[in-house]
């Protein structure tokens, strides 16, 4: 396949035209020296079909997986109103005058991120949530005085080796790990209290990596005030459809991962990390932001805004170095949150929420009991050994994420997620199967 | 305060907000309910609805439909953007990629198959630009340069000279010196030669025992070829340094020349402009990172390796590397896509696409030079860079010239990048526009040269045909409005 | 291009007006124009001690953010309260309304070994070639 437009006619008209003997002539700058010899050795040139068999893949029959990225009912019109080429195809939206389009679904899913949340302002997406949380640790080490930064050891293992990827250039911060008690799998908080200071920006996910509702009254009145700089980081988006949004508890930030809202798991990506602040920090967020404003006939109109702290103008002073960002999943989500609604986002939710309460209760009948007593939102953190894992996944059950490899003082256990995407069948199959 | 007042009330907006669309009881819609929920759910912190619009389907479908109308697309026409190779999105790989939807990175088995078409990608990449060792999880441009600076950083401290100054060139995108902050490192401008390529003796001049590395874009955004690249990278070399390439304008040379054969150690691609990725109004993009094998065992984690069973897994052990730099496998969906347009068009497409691409670059060169000042008569590939400056005296700023272009359906050149030459106008048209595209727009930049000599007034007033007129980004920055109230 | 005689002016386009032992400081005609309009100001707060060369803050305009640096070693005694609200009187009066903050100077003749009208003017000349 060719999706060059031109015949060799073309190819000598324009050579011609440009003042080239021939069409290869236009190749005159490259050296000689560093020329390739021959054709590439890559595949193809394939047609559409063969390339379809190449590219098939087939899920497991019954996925109970979660970790940062969950499987959940997309309306079809999502799928629908983003493959417009008007959406999909369009440039970063720097000339508002041909970009509204992409501009008001930008501004309208900040808006509703930022309600979501219960913060003021929120940015128009990042990669993912492990790299909004390193931009959210960047922000509070750009602030004064912040030389330390602690993580609960329940937060997502991946989210804490980003942020000690991005963190490892400043010699001078330090990540230090809260524990969580063995018992309940909720946050240390007498840890916390000892942990936490002035000079300290403090990060915890909620619900965490196990599923479990942190007891955030508790935190914030631990930290309210002591921690220099604090933020909630929320891997499942779904959550802000039935708990209290974070922001009610006081934090600087609330970051993290927002692909449940309207985005397939597609093997990993493309995510949606998000990024939300108070009125106060705005200046100082990372990403993008589209402002609202008027054109020359007082017509409302948006653009993107306060350019002037990313990379193409500040450069080496930006407040970071992002510049593509997640737009189209950007766009899904806002489409999500709109086909869904309040009552169906909560529905979700709750359909989640019963679905690993069913579980737990089939599996307590069996005799197998959750590693950890605090109350969980749709993911549990069960014993599971090895072997059992790899019949089951032979079965075609996938019965959620290991965790040995990161918590090895949990041994042999799996996060398990439950969501409307799964039915009571598969449940009672696992449950079966344990 | 100053500006928020006008704002406010949203005054002949196209498309009302969504939060002015629908009204409580509105959506109708039915969800999967597998589950019994009971009546009082007993988890802590249960809140009451969720503040966001009650809108029904067919509101919501054509709320976003008429936004859609509201943009432009590279199916409406061409995007001359100079760097951005907005070339023609092929249908395929969105076929190809469906099959991803459902995946879940935990699906082990599932996972094999796509670990496998990402193992296949790693190795074409690594073909095309002459590299020993592929990394596809940064997302995104920007996130594969700072992935490649913080790869070098942590070779520089392996050998222990523990250097920190990179030298940038005055052509580089702004994301360069950005990368290098958050990387660590702080950045030294070093300007290009008169005829707008870097040479080896300014490079000379600049090399001490503090630098690190040197950044290039080759071509570069002038569109020019780096002709004394190999120089530069033997005395960079020579000096314990390394040279890492900025791979945006990699479009110009497919097949014809190789990165890794011009010395080049580290550098990063874009899936969303050489490889036909849709930009989707500022991504999800891709930016794979490629280097020589020593510095191979820095590459973030974790790395694909073969199962030992004929197919493949991940391996998350890596002592020397960076470590992870984002939380899954980058934008996989993206990935596959980049794959399926290599597959697709195969050796000799990806040959054919350089050609045509700076083929077409140069017709459209050869239509614009006489009419508006082109600073550097060099040749130039892919891309080349006019200014404004034929028209000092009239007032017309390239601005003007932009906000004219898309009067004539056209999406504008980049504009006042590169720095090096002021009121700048970066074309590339790509190799996917038809002679008659690229003619409509000579005819449109030739009327428009007209009107800056004979009645320059009216390119103030530009865009007049579009959606909304040319925009207040003062207003905006002044008022600062993110949310709807 | 105004270029008040009686001010002092530095090589980053500040000027210094000296009032007793204090410099009451603020960016030229010259440096509005060449940022444009300018929607932002952020300065350093009351009693900051700072040295010659350090920056007081920074001024934003949609496409560019510039520094504004100290010109003098002092102490910041006064921070002008009407840019918060009306940053576009930085275009607008430069040199009056949109003072930018008072350095009570360490050493009082300090101001002397900057640029007067006549300097400033000719380093502007060659600068804008």
């Amino acid at each position: 396949m060719s999706y060059v437009p031109h015949s060799e006619d073309d190819l000598r008209r324009m050579a011609s035209a440009a003042g080239l003997t021939d069409p290869e002539d236009v190749f005159s700058p490259i050296p000689r020296a560093v020329r390739h010899r021959g054709p590439l050795s890559v595949g193809g040139p394939l047609d559409e079909e063969t390339l379809r068999r190449l590219f098939r893949v087939s899920p497991s029959r019954a996925v109970f997986a979660g970790g940062g990225v969950y499987r959940h009912h997309i309306p079809a019109l999502v799928d629908a109103l983003s493959s417009r080429q008007e959406f999909s195809t369009a440039y970063t939206p720097y000339q508002p005058e041909i970009s509204q389009g992409t501009l008001q679904a930008l501004f309208e899913y900040q808006s509703m991120m930022a309600a979501l949340t219960g913060m003021e302002v929120s940015n128009a997406s990042l990669y993912d949530g492990a790299t909004a949380l390193a931009e959210g640790a960047l922000m509070a080490l750009r602030g004064k005085g912040i030389g330390r930064v602690l993580v609960t050891r329940a937060t997502h293992p991946a989210y804490r080796k980003v942020l000690e990827t991005y963190l490892s250039r400043s010699g001078d911060a330090v990540v230090e790990e809260v524990p969580f008690c063995r018992d309940t799998g909720r946050v240390d908080l007498g840890a916390l209290a000892s942990a936490v200071g002035s000079d300290a920006a403090f990060f915890i996910q909620n619900p965490n990596y196990f599923g479990v509702l942190e007891p955030m009254e508790e935190v914030a009145a631990a930290v309210s005030g002591t921690a220099g700089f604090w933020g909630i980081v929320v891997a499942e988006a779904l959550s802000l459809g039935l708990f209290r949004p974070p922001g009610s508890f006081g934090p600087d930030v609330v970051v993290g991962e927002a692909q449940s809202f309207g985005n397939h798991a597609n093997a990993g990506g493309p995510l949606l990390g998000f990024f939300c602040t108070r009125r106060e920090h705005a200046r100082r967020m990372p990403g993008r932001l589209v402002g609202l404003t008027k054109d020359s006939s007082g017509r409302t109109a948006f653009c993107l805004t306060l350019s002037t702290r990313e990379q193409h103008i500040r450069r080496e002073k930006a407040t970071s170095n992002i510049c593509s960002n997640e737009g189209l999943c950007t766009l899904r989500a806002a489409l999500y949150l709109s086909a869904l609604g309040p009552k169906g986002l909560r529905s979700a939710a709750l359909q989640c929420a019963a679905g690993a309460g069913e579980l737990t209760s089939l599996l307590r009948d069996r005799g197998i009991f959750p590693l950890f007593s605090g109350p969980c939102f749709h993911e549990i953190a069960l014993p599971l050994k090895e072997g059992k894992r790899q019949a089951l996944l032979a079965e075609g059950i996938v019965p959620g994420i290991p965790l040995v490899r990161d918590y090895p003082e949990l041994g042999e256990a799996v996060v398990t997620a439950v969501t409307e995407m799964n039915t009571k069948e598969e449940c009672r199959w696992l449950a079966g199967m344990m | 305060m100053a500006g928020r007042d006008d704002v406010a009330g949203f005054p002949l907006i196209r498309e009302p907000l969504l939060k002015d669309v629908g009204a409580p009881g509105r959506n109708r819609r039915v969800l999967p309910a597998p589950f019994d929920v009971p009546q009082a759910v007993d988890l802590p912190g249960i809140a009451v609805l969720p503040d966001i619009p009650d809108v029904s389907e067919v509101e919501t479908v054509r709320h976003f439909t008429r936004l859609s109308d509201l943009n432009y697309g590279v199916d409406n026409g061409m995007y001359p953007l100079g760097s951005c190779t907005m070339k023609y999105n092929p249908k395929m790989a969105e076929a190809m990629a469906e099959a991803l939807k459902p995946v879940h990175p935990g699906d082990e088995a599932a996972m094999g198959s796509v670990l496998g078409l990402l193992f296949l990608l790693q190795q074409h990449l690594g073909e095309i630009c002459g590299m020993d060792a592929c990394s596809l999880w940064p997302a995104a441009g920007a996130h594969g340069e700072l992935t490649g600076m913080m790869v070098i950083r942590r070779a520089v401290d392996a050998g222990g000279s523990g250097r920190r100054k990179v030298l940038i060139p005055d052509t580089a995108h702004g994301t360069n010196p950005a990368s290098c902050a958050v990387a660590g490192f702080v950045t030294e401008n070093i300007p290009s030669g008169p005829s707008g390529f870097l040479t080896a003796q300014t490079v000379e001049e600049h090399l001490d025992g503090g630098v690190a590395a040197l950044m290039i874009t080759n071509p570069n955004t002038l569109g020019i070829f780096e002709e004394e690249i190999s120089e530069i990278a033997r005395l960079l070399h020579e000096n314990g340094s390394y040279l890492y390439m900025d791979g945006a304008n990699l479009n110009a040379i497919l097949g014809v020349a190789r990165p890794g054969d011009m010395g080049v150690d580290c550098m990063h691609v874009n899936l969303h402009k050489t490889f036909a990725t849709p930009h989707g109004g500022g991504g999800p993009g891709g930016g794979p990172v490629l280097v020589k094998e020593g510095l191979a065992p820095y590459l973030p984690l974790p790395r694909i390796v073969n199962d030992g069973h004929g197919g493949f897994a991940l391996d998350r052990e890596g002592p020397e590397s960076i470590g992870m730099v984002h939380s899954c496998l980058g934008n996989v969906a993206i990935s596959i896509r980049a794959l399926a347009y290599i597959l697709s068009i195969g050796p000799s497409g990806l040959r054919e696409t350089a050609k045509a691409a700076c083929l077409n670059a140069n017709y459209l060169r050869s239509r614009l030079a006489g009419l508006y000042d082109l600073p550097y008569p060099t040749p130039t590939l892919h891309e080349f860079v006019l200014s404004d400056r034929a028209f000092k005296g009239t007032g017309v700023s390239t601005m003007d010239v932009a906000k004219a272009l898309m009067d004539f359906s056209f999406h504008p050149p980049t504009v006042y990048f590169p720095l090096v030459v002021g009121g700048a106008l970066m074309i590339e048209p790509t190799e996917t526009e038809p002679i008659e595209e690229l003619d409509r727009f000579a005819l449109a930049m030739e009327e428009i040269a007209r009107r800056a000599r004979e009645n320059p007034e009216e390119l103030h007033g530009a865009p007049v045909t579009t959606p909304v007129g040319r925009v207040d980004e003062v207003l905006a920055a002044r008022s600062l409005i993110l949310t709807w109230p | 291009m105004n270029i008040p005689d009686d001010l002092y002016y530095t090589e980053n386009h500040e000027w210094g007006k000296v009032e007793d032992g204090d410099l009451r400081v603020g960016i030229t005609d010259y440096a509005q124009e060449e940022l444009g309009d300018i929607v932002f100001v952020d300065l350093l707060p009351e009693g900051t001690a700072v040295s010659r060369g350090d920056s007081v803050g920074t001024v934003e305009s949609v496409k560019a953010v510039s520094e504004v640096y100290a010109p003098v070693d002092g102490e910041i005694t006064e921070v002008n309260p009407a840019l918060e609200d009306a940053p576009e009187l930085v275009n607008q009066d430069p040199y009056g309304k949109a003072w930018m903050v008072v350095i009570r100077m360490t050493d009082p003749s300090a101001a002397r070994s900057l640029m007067d009208s006549r300097a400033y003017e000719e380093y502007v000349k060659a600068e804008a070639k």
